[in-house]
């Protein structure tokens, strides 16, 4: 099992999808939200993505595909 | 003596030991340094700061490392400097020059490593680590040579060569990634996870995020123990920003400064601009961006505290701009030419939004301003090499060199 803590944005158009709903019910993954707000112009989710390895990435595949923004919970690794 | 009592969640505020964690592990909010004020209060007095030595290490009371393990080649303590020709050329009244140019490595990263590189050590770690566009990889470099630590710095394989050089010399083990941005991040937060590492802006971010507050500390000294009416300071994760907040708040906590009422800024390039373009949006949800813009050491597309940058704008009546890479050259050219200060792009990032920041009414002419240079010009001469007016080429006599310059002169009369 592996775990991933991600960032899901969603444009205005997105948000009143159900994307992590179906997320969790096409992969085999359990999606575990943090922490989410949402406005006008933007929301965000932050959660937990747990099962294998390659599921994952998948289910990530596949929520970028529904037009998902992902990135990683923690900000950029990088720095200036 | 250090005052730090525990890590704290900044989102649902449980508390942990102080240990090499970075995220709570309830909410996933970023952990923060929680001190002991009163403990600080007591200790330090304006006259016990005056009498140390002039470096960051002046403040030690207030960070959060033992200083029997810091590695000190230097850093900090940096010129406060009144820039009246600057003022002048953009129009303002007042305005100083935080010139972090003149740290050990040539950024304001020498801070933040100075703390993260002292606390690895008391926690036992011997190899340092991270992930940089430049500074921060070369502050790394250097501190960990100093302290005899093995470093592993990883750099995108597109650098400066100014920046690669400020690394290589000091012999860590440098990788340079190839692949994009993201291909790094994936990278780094893999080996983070799995190496036995002081990532200095993963597992002990912090600790390591706390030296930024130095800045404001120097600056409130250096200005006669008072905050300014006004800050200017480049965002890239947005640490920094929120940092500078934060120590001048301290400051007041602590009994050295009356109540800050400093409205603060931020300057970002255009080219990679989340934080500016979410306040301009008047939203606290930044929407994350792909990069590009000269000024690397701000090319941050996913900013690890650009809601935290956001909510101090807020709190501050403050702003936010940002820079195209033309103006983020005039702006080192600017610099340069009415202060003798040579900075790096994010210098000019920093200046280009100072003048629009004016420009648009955000800064009163009469708000005393303090703008702050973060990195020296030398590490990335690309981005003005050729832009500069060119050198007179003359044969060595004097009659050839009054005709080239009544030449250029006349060229310049013309011109104007
Ligand atoms: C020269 C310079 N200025 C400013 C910054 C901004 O730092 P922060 O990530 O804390 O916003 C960086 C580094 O990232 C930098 O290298
Ligand atoms: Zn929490």
């Amino acid at each position: 099992m592996a775990s991933k803590r991600v960032r899901f944005t969603f444009e205005p158009d997105l948000i009143k999808q159900p994307v992590i709903y179906l997320m969790g019910h096409r992969f085999q993954v359990v999606t575990n939200i943090r922490m989410a707000d949402v406005d006008n112009s933007v929301g965000w989710v932050v959660l937990e993505l747990e099962g294998e390895a390659t599921e994952i990435e998948r289910s990530i595949q596949w929520a970028q595909e529904q037009g998902v923004r992902v990135d990683s919970a923690l900000g950029d690794v990088v720095e200036g | 003596m250090s005052f730090e009592q525990a890590l704290r969640c900044r989102e649902c505020g449980r508390e942990y030991s102080l240990a090499p964690i970075f995220s709570c592990e309830f909410c996933f909010g970023p952990l923060e340094v929680a001190y002991d004020y009163d403990g600080i209060r007591e200790a330090v007095s304006r006259d016990s700061i005056a009498r140390g030595p002039a470096t960051l290490w002046r403040y030690e009371a207030l960070l959060p490392c033992d200083p029997a393990y810091k590695v000190d080649i230097g850093t900090g303590f940096t010129p406060l400097i009144r820039a009246d020709r600057l003022a002048k050329a953009i129009g303002l009244d007042t305005l100083w020059i935080k010139n972090d140019t003149t740290n050990p490595t040539w950024s304001f990263k020498d801070r933040v490593v100075s703390v993260a590189i002292a606390r690895a050590r008391q926690f036992g770690f011997q190899a340092m680590a991270c992930a940089s566009t430049g500074n921060l990889a070369n502050s790394v470099s250097a501190h960990a040579a100093a302290a005899g630590m093995d470093a592993f710095v990883f750099i995108p394989d597109d650098l400066e060569a100014g920046k690669v050089v400020g690394s290589a010399v000091y012999a860590p083990t440098l990788v340079m990634v190839d692949g994009n941005y993201d291909d790094v991040n994936r990278l780094c937060t893999e080996l983070a996870g799995t190496r036995p590492w002081a990532f200095v802006n993963i597992n002990v971010r912090p600790y390591y995020a706390e030296g930024s507050r130095t800045l404001a500390y120097e600056v409130a000294e250096q200005l006669g123990w008072r905050a300014p009416q006004h800050v200017v300071a480049p965002m890239a994760s947005g640490s920094l920003f929120t940092k500078i907040w934060k120590g001048f708040q301290e400051f007041e906590k602590v009994g050295l400064i009356d109540t800050p009422h400093t409205r603060m800024s931020g300057a970002q390039a255009a080219g990679c601009s989340p934080i500016t373009t979410a306040f301009q949006h008047d939203t606290l949800n930044f929407v994350p961006q792909k990069p590009n813009t000269i000024a690397r050491s701000l090319a941050i597309g996913n900013p690890a505290d650009g809601y935290y940058a956001l909510k101090v704008m807020e709190e501050t009546h403050g702003g936010a701009e940002m820079a195209t890479d033309d103006e983020i050259v005039a702006g080192v050219k600017l610099l340069a030419e009415t202060e003798g200060i040579f900075a790096e792009t994010a210098g000019g990032v920093t200046i280009a939004c100072l003048q629009r920041l004016v420009a648009s009414g955000a800064i009163r002419r009469d708000e005393e301003t303090v703008a702050f240079i973060t990195g020296g010009g030398l590490k990335t001469i690309e981005a003005v090499q050729g832009k500069l007016v060119e050198p007179l080429r003359v044969p060595p006599s004097t009659a050839a060199f009054d005709a080239a310059l009544d030449a250029r002169r006349a060229v310049a009369a013309g011109g104007a």
